[in-house]
């Protein structure tokens, strides 16, 4: 192991900046999609979505993103047929892969996901880099069925919140009055669904250790504390008394901003658990191997390093700070035509489905997990009108991304063997 | 930089410039009443003038439907039929055509109202603009339509007021076969030429009603599913 005792510490710092400057990736350009839902629809400015997406991006990807880590540290390579050495070049490779595609991507206004980069770079490095059977086949399929499944699944909870909406709050006689008297439960299941999902999984790299009932009771508890903070906030908001019919429904629309406020934290969260966690996971590899020196077995059931998931979260924020708040401009002023009554649907039902795809350690696009939202609110005859061709573009992506992942994986691994072995 | 896939999702909902484009129509039809009332008074300056304001009102709703068609491609998913809206949007492009026609040939003629006929034709104009006013009123419904999601309220809100255009349309049919038959018995001591146009221009007025009582329908139609 000649490799890891004479270049670990290069290796690793490397591996960090790698794996830092993806989590900038994210934080610069996936977030906006996330968090310009929010501020398109004027429930938040662009300063405070920043916030938020800063304060819960960070929890999400420390506190959640555990999982999603450990499924791209050793769920995808079989670590018994690969070297250490192999598999912290490969890693690397991987990152610098991802990264280096994201960038093309990004500048040529390709609708990539990291996700779906990283999975195709780590299949690629390990498949043909070091042998067809180093990968688990079997882990990829659940991951890849989740890229379709995800949006779909989404998309049926909008469509089902969207319509609940309606027969509750919309379309009765006096909507605003339905508004203020069910949008707290709204804000209570945001609070429970993300509450539940983060502790099912248990928090123990923090130190928590929780069963699954004081995790149900914990989960309730924080929804009605949500509910609680939402009912306050929510007995400001007045009807505007000159109101005619034809502005009447922008009062409840505001009822709806407020519950979007509790919607974006959660998105954030769901996003910083998932899409962080995954940019980070070959980063944990390799730190678990070089840690560990290489010894022995590879480490396979080590946890995840808690510095791992801290260094991705401030990567997120960097990343936010110095460029991700003009992107989300630039997606806030795109989405006009989504209300607070549609994004919040598209919010909570993301949100859900992206932090119980987490909790399973499943890599999903919080993206497509978005688009597949809006089309099941646009099922629900609720959006003026929905551009088909973006499905269209989404399914060109896959089919660029994975193997432009794994090519560029390959590359930078053959050359990455040249200079270290 | 370029397109972000999420952005492109949202398309430019139809909703807006259709009602931008029923408010130009009506706008147009509207003219209709101080146009007649200079005829009336035979101030053929004015007559012209309003004349021209109409058929420039007619010009940009034609740009505004024109808009509508190019922003509505196939791929786009609408909460209401493609096919629907677009023949919404031609029936009232209709009426501005129709009420830019009448102008047109009352003022390349010259045409004259019989004195005893001219009561009678104002208030047939004023409740054809009615019919086309009604409209646009149930047409401005259309955003809370799709902010309540299609809701049976809002539709049935709609619904009467449609019913209220149908209305406004049988009183104009009345009106029209009353203004004919009073034609009808001065037209013997009329030059037979001026006669046959002014025929002509009763049943394009009521030619105003009736599409848009059409919009009404093709609302209804839209709104039906």
């Amino acid at each position: 192991m000649a490799l890891l005792t004479d270049y670990g510490f290069i290796l690793l710092v490397l591996a960090c900046l790698f794996g830092f400057f993806m989590a900038w990736g994210v934080g610069a350009n996936d977030v906006a999609n996330a968090m310009g839902t929010s501020v398109g629809s004027r429930a938040l400015t662009i300063k405070q979505a920043i916030i938020i997406a800063m304060v819960f991006e960070f929890c999400g990807a420390y506190l959640a993103g555990g999982e999603v880590t450990e499924t791209i540290k050793n769920g995808i390579v079989d670590i018994d047929v690969m070297t250490a050495d192999l598999l912290v070049l490969g890693m690397m490779s991987a990152l610098l892969a991802s990264g280096t595609w994201l960038l093309i991507a990004t500048n040529k206004g390709w609708p990539v996901s990291t996700t779906h980069t990283i999975i195709g770079a780590v299949v690629g490095f390990s498949a043909f880099g070091v042998s067809f059977d180093a990968v688990h086949w079997g882990a990829i399929l659940p991951i890849v069925a989740s890229w379709v499944v995800t949006p779909f699944l989404s998309g049926v909870v909008a469509f089902g919140l969207f319509v609940s909406v309606q027969k509750l709050i919309i379309n009765t006689d006096n909507p605003f009055e339905n508004a203020k008297r069910y949008v707290p439960f709204y804000m209570f299941l945001t609070g429970f669904m993300v509450a539940l999902m983060t502790l099912s999984k248990g928090l123990k790299h923090v130190g928590l250790n929780i069963n699954s009932e004081e995790s149900v009771l914990l989960a309730v508890g924080v929804g009605i504390l949500v509910m609680l903070l939402g009912m306050v906030l929510l007995r400001r908001i007045k009807i505007a008394p000159d109101a005619n019919r034809s502005t009447y429904f922008a009062s409840v629309e505001k009822v709806f901003a407020t519950l979007m406020i509790f919607t974006a934290c959660a998105m954030a969260f769901a996003h910083g658990a998932n899409d962080v966690a995954n940019a980070v996971g070959p980063l944990a590899a390799i730190a678990g191997v070089i840690q560990s020196n290489g010894v022995g077995e590879l480490t396979a059931k080590s946890a995840v390093p808690a510095w791992v998931l801290l260094l991705g979260a401030i990567g997120i924020v960097v990343g936010l700070a110095t460029y991700g708040y003009k992107i989300i401009a630039t997606v806030g002023r795109g989405i006009t035509e989504l209300t607070p009554s549609r994004g919040f649907a598209a919010e909570l039902a993301t949100a859900s489905t992206v932090v119980g795809a987490s909790a399973v350690g499943l890599p999903v696009s919080t993206t497509h997990t978005l688009v597949g939202a809006v089309l099941g609110i646009g099922l629900a005859r609720g959006i003026g009108a929905l551009n088909l061709r973006v499905i269209g573009s989404i399914f060109m992506s896959w089919a660029i991304t994975l193997p432009a992942g794994a090519f560029l994986a390959i590359v930078f691994f053959s050359i990455l063997k040249l200079i270290f072995i | 930089m370029s397109i972000n896939p999420f952005i492109s999702l949202f398309g430019r909902s139809p909703i807006g410039p259709m009602q931008q484009h029923i408010a130009k129509a009506h706008e147009c039809a509207s003219n209709l009443i101080p146009f007649f009332q200079a005829v009336i008074a035979e101030d053929w300056e004015q007559v012209e003038h309003v004349q021209q304001e109409m058929s420039r009102l007619e010009k940009e709703a034609d740009k505004l439907k024109r808009n509508v068609r190019i922003h509505l491609p196939k791929s786009l998913f609408l909460p209401v039929p493609r096919s629907d809206l677009l023949e919404l949007l031609s029936v009232q492009d209709k009426v501005a055509n129709r009420a830019k026609d009448i102008a047109g040939l009352m003022l390349g003629r010259q045409m004259t109202i019989p004195k005893p006929l001219q009561p009678m034709m104002l208030a047939f104009v004023q409740r054809v603009v009615d019919a086309s006013e009604q409209a646009l009123t149930a047409m401005n419904e259309l955003d809370e339509i799709l902010e309540t999601g299609f809701g049976n309220r809002e539709v049935n809100r709609v619904t009467a007021m449609i019913e209220v255009l149908e209305d406004i349309e049988h009183d104009t049919d009345r009106m029209q076969i009353e203004v004919r038959r009073s034609l009808f018995k001065l037209e013997k001591d009329l030059p037979p030429v001026d006669v046959m146009f002014l025929y002509t221009i009763i049943e394009w007025i009521g030619d105003v009603a009736d599409r848009a009582e059409r919009i009404g329908n093709r609302l209804e139609q839209l709104l039906a599913r």
